[in-house]
C-alpha cells in the first residue's frame, strides 16, 4: 500500500524542469516534462551522485549536470551506452495536486 | 500493411543504409536482403589485415546473422538476384523465387577487374575482393612459394604485404613507374617502395604483362619484353568495376555505374542505389566514407523524412599495412595555378606535401608521420584560409602554439595501456576494443561508448588516428557539415543562417521550421539554440532558463558535491577595503569552507548551499558587488597589471583600460567563456597573450591580440593590429566580441574558432573595413543595453524563486 503525500501543485515546477523534495532518507527529484507528465526519482545520478534535479530535462529524460549521463525519467535507467539505475518513486496527480509515495518502485537499487 | 523494401546486395553500403533507416524509422518497412555471399555483412576494407593474419573474419563481421533476426530482416543468404520486374515490382533470385517490393535499394557494389590476358582463367589466378578470395590466398600460402601480384595500387600492395606475412615470396608487377600513382606523388611513392623492399617485397616496375602461362594451373608470368617469373599464384589487383549489369539489363539508366541523383534515386523513382555501384555527379567511388554519407541520405528519403542531399564526398586514403603510415587526400598533384609546400626528412622517413591554391589547401600527401592528416583534411574540406600559419603548417597542428600531446603521435606503436584520454582515464586498449566490439566508425560513437575525447577534447586527434588505424579509414563528415546534434541534420552554421533568414524567434519555431526529429530537443541543441536566438534577437528573445546549464540558471558553479561557488566581480582585478570586508563578512556568516584567490584576479567562496545563494548575493549587492559570471558562457574577467600608474616600466594605464573593457562587456553571453587581459608593457605580467582578447600597452599605444588560450591546449594569441587610443581599443574589442558571438559555434572558444575561420577573415571583418567594424560594435552595444542587469540582484529581489527552494520538506 502506498502512502500518498501531497508535495505541491503542478505549477510549482517549471515545464521541462524539476524541484526537490527533502526527506530524511535523501532528496527526491520531481520532474515535469513539456506535456506535463510528472516523474519522481532519487536525486542521485548512478554515476557519481550528481543531482539529477539540476539537469536539463528533455523528452522523458534528464541530463546529469556533472558528467552528462542521460537518465530515463520513467525507469530511472541510464541511457545506453552508460549503465546504471536511479530509484524511481510512485507519483500521480490528484487534480492539480502532486501526490508522492516514499516507497520506491521495484527495479532499481535504492541505497 | 507495411511497405516492402528489398535490398539487393548485403555489403557495407546496403546494410549501413538499412541500419540508418532502422535508427530513424524502425517500423517503416518489411525488409528483405539478397546477399550473394554466404555470410552476414562484413567490413570489406579490413580484408587486408585478415590476409596479413592480424585479424580474423569474426573480428571484421559488422552484422552477424543474429542481427538480421533481431531486426526482422529476411536475408536470402547465398542467393543472387538475377532479375527485376519493374512493372510488377518484384526481384527474382537465382533460386527462382520472386520477392515483391514497394521500394528497391540496389547496393551491388563492385567487383575486381580481371585483365583478359591469355591464361587469366587458369586455376591460381585470384582477385582480391571478398572472403572467398582471401581464403584461397591463405590456402595457397600454406603450400605454395611464389606469388605474383599484378597491380601496385592500394589493393595490390595490401595483398602483397599480406601474402608476404603469410610466408610467400612476393613480386609486385606494376605497369607505371611509381606505386599508388593515384594516391601518391613520386617522392612519397619512392619512400614507400624503399620501405616495402626493405621488408622483402620485390618490385617489377614499368612491366607489361603479356600472358599467364601454365599447364592446368598457374606456373609463370611472361612479360612483353620476353622475361618470365615463376608463379604459383597470381593475384590480380588492378582495379574495381561497379556492378550494374542487373540494373542496366532492366532498363535503369547506367553509365559507368547506376546513375543516381542527390537523393540517391535512380531514374526509376522507387528504385534507389548506394555504394560502389553508383555514379553520382559523374563520379564513382571505391572507398568507404562516401558509402556512409550516401547511406545516411538514402535512409532519410526511404524513411520519407525528405531532408538531406548527397553532394559528393572528398575522400582520403590510408594504406593498411602495419608499420607504414601513409595518407593522401584531394588534389595532391597540382598544376600551374597551385603551389607545393613540401617537408622531407629522409633519414627519419617523413615526407609531407600540401598543394595550395590562393592559400586554400587543395590536397595532401603524407608519408611516415600522418598524425596531422585529419587536420589537413579538415582544412581542405572547410576551405580554411591558411595564410596566417602557412609558415609553420608543415610542422603540424602542434606548432600552432599548442602544447597538446607532443610526440605521442604514433598510435600504432603505442602500448594498449597507454593513456589516450587524460580526463576520463581511457587507454588505447579500451578504445580499440570498443571500436572492434561495438562496431564503431565515428568519433562521436567512440565518445559515447568510451568517453574518450568527450571532455576536454585535446586527445581528439589521437582518437581519430586510432579509429583510422582500427577500422581503416576516416569516416567523419567535413566539420562544417557536422549536424548540430542528434535531433537534426542541420549544421550549426545552417541553423544560424535559417534563424536569421526565416526570422525564427523561438525555439519551437526553429524546431518546426527546420524539421527537428525531437519535440523538445536535447541538452546539446537547446543550449545552443537558446544562445543563437538570444544573440540574433537580443531585444526580443525571451531567455529560456530551462535550456540553460545549471550553472547559468543558478548563477554559480555546481561543484562535485552539489554545492556552489560564489565569485563576485572585481573590476579589472581592482578591489577596496570595503569589498574585502564584505567578502570576509560573508565567509564568516555562511561558514564558507574555502576562500580562494582565483586565476582571474578575484576571490571565490566555495561550498555554499543552493538555498543560501540569494542571501549571500544580497550581502554582496549591499556592498556594491555584482555577479562575476564565473559560471557562464560569458565574459569572465579582465586581468590587469598596475600599469604606468605605479610600475616603472608601464607605458599606459592598463588597469584603467581593463576596467573600461570589463564595464563594456560584463553580462554579455558568448558561445563559450571569454577572458581578457591588459598588460601595461610588453613584459606582459597580465598574460594578455593567452587570452581570448588581450591588450598589450606599448609606448605608441595599444597592441591588440586575439584567440589565445591558457587551458587544455595552450595557444598564444595572434596579433590583430595596433591602435593609438583607448576609444579605439574599446571599439575593436566590442566589434571583435560581436563577430565572435555571431560567427562561432556554440561551445567553440576563440582559439579553435580562429583556427577554423582563419585570422585573415577576422581582420577582414574587424580591421580592414572601418564601417563594418562600427556596425559590429553597434550591434554589441545594442545587445549589451539589455544584458547588463545583475542576475544576482534579480534573484535577490525574488526572481526565479522556485530555483532556490525545495518543493517540500518531509521530516520524521
Amino acid at each position: 500500500m502506498s502512502n500518498w503525500i501531497e508535495v505541491g501543485s503542478l505549477n510549482d515546477i517549471p515545464k521541462l524542469g524539476a524541484r526537490v523534495v527533502r526527506t530524511d532518507k535523501g532528496d527526491i527529484a520531481v520532474f515535469r516534462t513539456a506535456d506535463d507528465e510528472i516523474f519522481a526519482i532519487k536525486d542521485e545520478c548512478p554515476h557519481k551522485k550528481g543531482q539529477l534535479s539540476q539537469g536539463i530535462v528533455y523528452g522523458k529524460k534528464v541530463a546529469c549536470p556533472l558528467h552528462n549521463w542521460n537518465i530515463n525519467l520513467d525507469s530511472g535507467e541510464a541511457v545506453a551506452p552508460d549503465e546504471g539505475c536511479a530509484a524511481t518513486y510512485p507519483i500521480k496527480m490528484d487534480g492539480d495536486k502532486i501526490m508522492l509515495s516514499m516507497t520506491p518502485n521495484d527495479g532499481c537499487p535504492n541505497n | 500493411m507495411k511497405e516492402k523494401l528489398v535490398v539487393i546486395g548485403n555489403g557495407m553500403a546496403g546494410m549501413r543504409t538499412v541500419e540508418e533507416l532502422l535508427k530513424i524509422a524502425p517500423d517503416a518497412y518489411d525488409i528483405s536482403v539478397f546477399g550473394e555471399e554466404p555470410y552476414g555483412n562484413y567490413n570489406r576494407i579490413m580484408l587486408s589485415p585478415v590476409l596479413a593474419g592480424e585479424k580474423t573474419i569474426d573480428e571484421i563481421m559488422l552484422n552477424d546473422l543474429q542481427w538480421y533476426k533481431d531486426n526482422n530482416i529476411t536475408l536470402f543468404k547465398g542467393v543472387k538476384a538475377v532479375d527485376i520486374d519493374r512493372k510488377k515490382r518484384t526481384v527474382t533470385g537465382d533460386d527462382g523465387k520472386a520477392v515483391p517490393y514497394d521500394r528497391l535499394l540496389i547496393a551491388t557494389g563492385s567487383s575486381a577487374f580481371i585483365i583478359p590476358l591469355p591464361g587469366h582463367d587458369l586455376p591460381g589466378v585470384i582477385a582480391f575482393r571478398d572472403i572467398a578470395d582471401v581464403d584461397s590466398m591463405l590456402e595457397a600460402a600454406k603450400t605454395k612459394k611464389n606469388a605474383v601480384v599484378i597491380g601496385g595500387g592500394l589493393l595490390g600492395l595490401e595483398a602483397a604485404n599480406g601474402l608476404m606475412e603469410q610466408g610467400m615470396n612476393v613480386k609486385v608487377v606494376h605497369i607505371m613507374d611509381t606505386l599508388m600513382e593515384r594516391q601518391l606523388d613520386e617522392p612519397a611513392a619512392k619512400m614507400l617502395q624503399a620501405n616495402l623492399e626493405e621488408r622483402g617485397l620485390e618490385f617489377l616496375m614499368g612491366a607489361q604483362t603479356e600472358s599467364i602461362e601454365g599447364d592446368g594451373k598457374v606456373e609463370k608470368v611472361r612479360f612483353k619484353d620476353g622475361t618470365e617469373v615463376d608463379a604459383d599464384i597470381v593475384v590480380m589487383a588492378v582495379g574495381i568495376r561497379p556492378n550494374f549489369e542487373l540494373a542496366a539489363k532492366v532498363g535503369i539508366h547506367c553509365e559507368r555505374g547506376i546513375v543516381v541523383n542527390d537523393t540517391l534515386q535512380t531514374f526509376d523513382p522507387v528504385v534507389y542505389a548506394v555504394g560502389e555501384c553508383v555514379q553520382h555527379r559523374g563520379k564513382t567511388y571505391g572507398l568507404v566514407a562516401p558509402l556512409f554519407e550516401m547511406a545516411k541520405v538514402c535512409a532519410n528519403h526511404l524513411a520519407k523524412h525528405g531532408i538531406g542531399l548527397y553532394e559528393g564526398t572528398v575522400t582520403s586514403t590510408k594504406l593498411k599495412v602495419t608499420g607504414i603510415d601513409l595518407f593522401s587526400a584531394g588534389d595532391f598533384t597540382g598544376d600551374e595555378t597551385t603551389e607545393d609546400l613540401v617537408f622531407k626528412d629522409e633519414s627519419r622517413g617523413v615526407y609531407r606535401k600540401l598543394v595550395v591554391k590562393d592559400n586554400i589547401v587543395q590536397g595532401t600527401v603524407m608519408y611516415g608521420d600522418t598524425i596531422d592528416g585529419t587536420w589537413y583534411f579538415d582544412l581542405m574540406r572547410d576551405k580554411t584560409d591558411i595564410s596566417d600559419f602557412r609558415s609553420t603548417i608543415l610542422f603540424g597542428q602542434a606548432h600552432l602554439g599548442d602544447s597538446g600531446h607532443g610526440d605521442d603521435n604514433r598510435v600504432a606503436a603505442m602500448a594498449d595501456t597507454a593513456e589516450i584520454c587524460g580526463c576520463n582515464g581511457v587507454c588505447k586498449g579500451d578504445i580499440v576494443n570498443a571500436i572492434v566490439d561495438k562496431k564503431l566508425f565515428t568519433l562521436d560513437e567512440v565518445r559515447a561508448h568510451t568517453k574518450a575525447s568527450a571532455s576536454c577534447g585535446s586527445c581528439t586527434g589521437l582518437v581519430e588516428a586510432l579509429i583510422a588505424h582500427t577500422v581503416g579509414g576516416d569516416y567523419s563528415v567535413a566539420p562544417h557539415l557536422k549536424p548540430m546534434c542528434g535531433c537534426t541534420e542541420h549544421s550549426h552554421d545552417s541553423v544560424r543562417e535559417e534563424i536569421k533568414k526565416q526570422e525564427l524567434k523561438t525555439m519551437p519555431a526553429v524546431r518546426e521550421a527546420l524539421g527537428w526529429d525531437t519535440p523538445d530537443g536535447c541538452p546539446k541543441c537547446r543550449m545552443a539554440l537558446n544562445y543563437y536566438l538570444l544573440c540574433q534577437w537580443p531585444t526580443e528573445y525571451k531567455d529560456d532558463s530551462q535550456s540553460r546549464f545549471i550553472n547559468e540558471r543558478a548563477h554559480g558553479n555546481i561543484q562535485h558535491d552539489g554545492t556552489y561557488s560564489v565569485i563576485p566581480r572585481m573590476w579589472g582585478g581592482m578591489t577596496t577595503p570595503q569589498e574585502l570586508r564584505a567578502v570576509a563578512d560573508v565567509a564568516e556568516k555562511f561558514n564558507v569552507e574555502t576562500v580562494h584567490v582565483t586565476g582571474g584576479q578575484r576571490i571565490g567562496l566555495y561550498g555554499l548551499k543552493k538555498e543560501e545563494l540569494p542571501a549571500v548575493w544580497k550581502e554582496f549587492n549591499d556592498a556594491g558587488m555584482v555577479s562575476g559570471h564565473a559560471y557562464g558562457k560569458a565574459l569572465r574577467t579582465v586581468k590587469t597589471c598596475v600599469g604606468k600608474e605605479w610600475c616603472r616600466f608601464g607605458t599606459q594605464d592598463s588597469t584603467g583600460i581593463g576596467i573600461k573593457l570589463e564595464e563594456l562587456s560584463w553580462g554579455s553571453w558568448m558561445p563559450h567563456k571569454f577572458k581578457m587581459a591588459a598588460s601595461g608593457c610588453p613584459r606582459n605580467c597580465a598574460e594578455a597573450t593567452i587570452k581570448d582578447f588581450g591588450v598589450v600597452c606599448v609606448d605608441s599605444g595599444y597592441e591588440l591580440h586575439v584567440g589565445g588560450n591558457g587551458g587544455i591546449k595552450v595557444r598564444a594569441t595572434d596579433f590583430l593590429c595596433a591602435v593609438k587610443t583607448e576609444e579605439e581599443v574599446l571599439e575593436y574589442a566590442a566589434a571583435y566580441m560581436q563577430f565572435y558571438r555571431e560567427d562561432a559555434h556554440y561551445l567553440e572558444r576563440t582559439a579553435p574558432w580562429i583556427e577554423r575561420v582563419g585570422l585573415h577573415r577576422i581582420k577582414e571583418e574587424i580591421v580592414d573595413d572601418a564601417d563594418k567594424r562600427k556596425m559590429y560594435a553597434e550591434r554589441f552595444y545594442v545587445a549589451q543595453s539589455v544584458a547588463q542587469d545583475d542576475p544576482w540582484k534579480e534573484r535577490v529581489d525574488g526572481g526565479e524563486k522556485h530555483e532556490f527552494t525545495p518543493l517540500k520538506e518531509i521530516r520524521g
